[in-house]
């Protein structure tokens, strides 16, 4: 399983970004509209340009195109081929990267499995409801065994029950998988129930990596606080920040 | 007692009446009007039962064949020229920007000049033969379905093609599995548009400068006032324009139908 590490990454309005993602962490990321969070997805999947260095499993992967990053992304807009069958679309990464048929078949059958759509392997993506097709694009970025899941808001557009449902299900299933999960949301209740470990995003930067109770307990800076929504956030000056009498 | 089919098909809606009374009240119109009306006996508006005798006529004495197939081979070699090229530029134009940008002005200063418009140029520069309708139905039939194609490949979704380089595939298994499926739509109502204008202009420039075909056939009719004859070159011509619509209509529908709405 591999560690992700970003090293001065800049790209657009997210600038020097540090940060390091453990093996078989589910590593979640929130933030407004705009933060930077997808922004941060793609570099590490390789398709927007960047300058600085990400690195997984201590190996530079810049020279590397996304597929050979060894890494699966759940798109919020899900980008499922509409012209391809649900079992179409699962086994299209397989078919492109050349696994043998009786593997194709057996992986395939798995995930259809694992996600429990199995009966809806014939049918197109128009024919299927959004939390199906959700799970449909999760099967698919799964096929090829990916190290790393990428999953930019796999809940949005879901009715509250199913989202709840899906992202717990998206933990166990990912935890049992051992896959090591960045997951973007900026649904707060979410992130607390399922992350090992979350961090903030404003503005292109990041505010604060903890674990949930740290993070929600003992916010880093006023962003994080006013983030959360803290009740109480009262001006005041620390004695050790005062200035020196001259 | 048992409901006969054709009321039950009435009653449910399944014999669209609103398109099959119009075309009947139509034919029957210009059948009375042609009868009883002002022109009526006149040989410059023949009743449609006239117009049909006529055609079959024609049919039957080898004329019509011979000049109908002629129009046909022109219309399908036209065709499938402008398809072929216009697709394959199209496909160029949409896959690769520095294509796009350095085509787009041209295509776009030659694109609004009418087919028609090219004919008295290329009677210059290729003469009056067979390769004149075929050369500018292949012109008309180019510019509409380049742009389709290259807009429907442009339109494809970005995502779609990050998310199929992501899965591991190749430019071209993205070109021809994911782009061109998914522009498909878009070079259907292109060629679809082309089937129509091709009839259209392989009759302009049969009427213009070519001595066989439909368009030629309608000429001469019209310089022994044979009405009658017109029309029926009209009505094949109308049929055969509805015709290739249809097929390529039931084409989408076999090829792309199940995932779209054509379905």
């Amino acid at each position: 399983m591999p560690e992700i590490q970003l090293r001065n990454v800049t790209i657009r309005n997210c600038r020097n970004l540090n940060l390091t993602i453990k093996d078989g962490e589910y590593f979640v990321i929130v933030g407004e509209t705009g933060a930077g969070k997808t922004t941060l997805l793609n570099m590490i999947a390789g398709v927007e340009a960047y300058t600085g260095s990400v690195l997984i499993d201590d190996v530079d992967v810049n020279p590397l195109p996304p597929f050979k990053r060894g890494v699966g992304y759940l798109f919020q807009e899900l980008a499922l081929f509409p012209h391809l069958s649900v079992m179409a679309n699962i086994g299209f990464g397989l078919r492109a990267q050349g696994y043998p048929k009786n593997v194709m078949a057996q992986k395939i059958s798995f995930l259809l499995e694992l996600m429990q759509i199995r009966h809806l392997a014939g049918r197109y993506p128009h024919q299927i409801s959004g939390g199906e097709k959700k799970r449909v694009a999760l099967a698919r970025s799964l096929a090829p065994s990916p190290k790393t899941l990428l999953l930019d808001e796999p809940t949005s557009g879901l009715d509250p029950r199913t989202a709840t449902h899906l992202s717990t299900e998206l933990h166990d299933i990912l935890k049992k998988l051992g896959v090591t999960t960045v997951h973007v949301t900026h649904d707060l209740k979410e992130a607390a129930r399922i992350s090992d470990r979350i961090a903030l995003m404003a503005n292109g930067s990041i505010e604060q990596v903890a674990i949930p109770a740290a993070f929600f307990f003992d916010p880093a800076n006023t962003s994080v606080a006013e983030f959360i929504k803290m009740p109480n956030i009262l001006e005041g000056r620390h004695p050790g920040l005062l200035r020196p009498a001259t | 007692m048992k409901t006969p089919a054709f009321l039950k098909n009435l009653w449910s809606g399944n014999l669209n009446l609103w398109k099959i009374v119009p075309v009947i009240l139509f034919f029957t119109l210009w059948e009375l009007a042609a009868r009883y009306g002002p022109f009526a006996g006149s040989a410059v508006f023949p009743p449609f039962s006239a117009v049909l005798l006529e055609m079959a006529a024609l049919f039957k004495s080898g004329v019509m064949m011979k000049n109908f197939a002629s129009t046909l081979g022109r219309v399908l070699a036209g065709l499938c020229i402008g398809t072929v090229s216009g697709i394959g530029v199209g496909m160029l134009m949409g896959w690769q920007e520095k294509v796009y940008q350095s085509l787009s002005p041209i295509i776009s200063l030659l694109y609004p000049i009418p087919a028609l418009g090219w004919l008295p140029l290329l009677m210059l520069w290729i003469g009056i033969n067979e390769t004149l309708p075929v050369a500018i139905i292949s012109i008309g039939v180019f510019f509409p379905l380049c742009y389709n194609t290259a807009g429907g490949i442009r339109s494809v979704d970005p995502k779609m093609i990050h998310a199929a380089h992501i899965l591991g595939a190749s430019e071209k298994r993205i070109l021809f599995q994911v782009i061109l499926p998914n522009a498909a739509p878009q070079i259907f109502t292109g060629l679809k548009l082309s089937s129509g204008m091709s009839w259209r202009m392989v009759l302009a420039a049969e009427m213009v400068a070519i001595p066989t075909g439909l368009g030629a056939l309608i000429m001469k009719a019209e310089s022994l006032m044979r009405v009658d004859i017109i029309m029926s070159s009209l009505v094949i011509l109308s049929l055969m324009c509805l015709s290739f619509e249809k097929i390529l209509g039931v084409m989408e529908r076999k090829l792309i139908g199940d995932w779209t709405d054509n379905a």
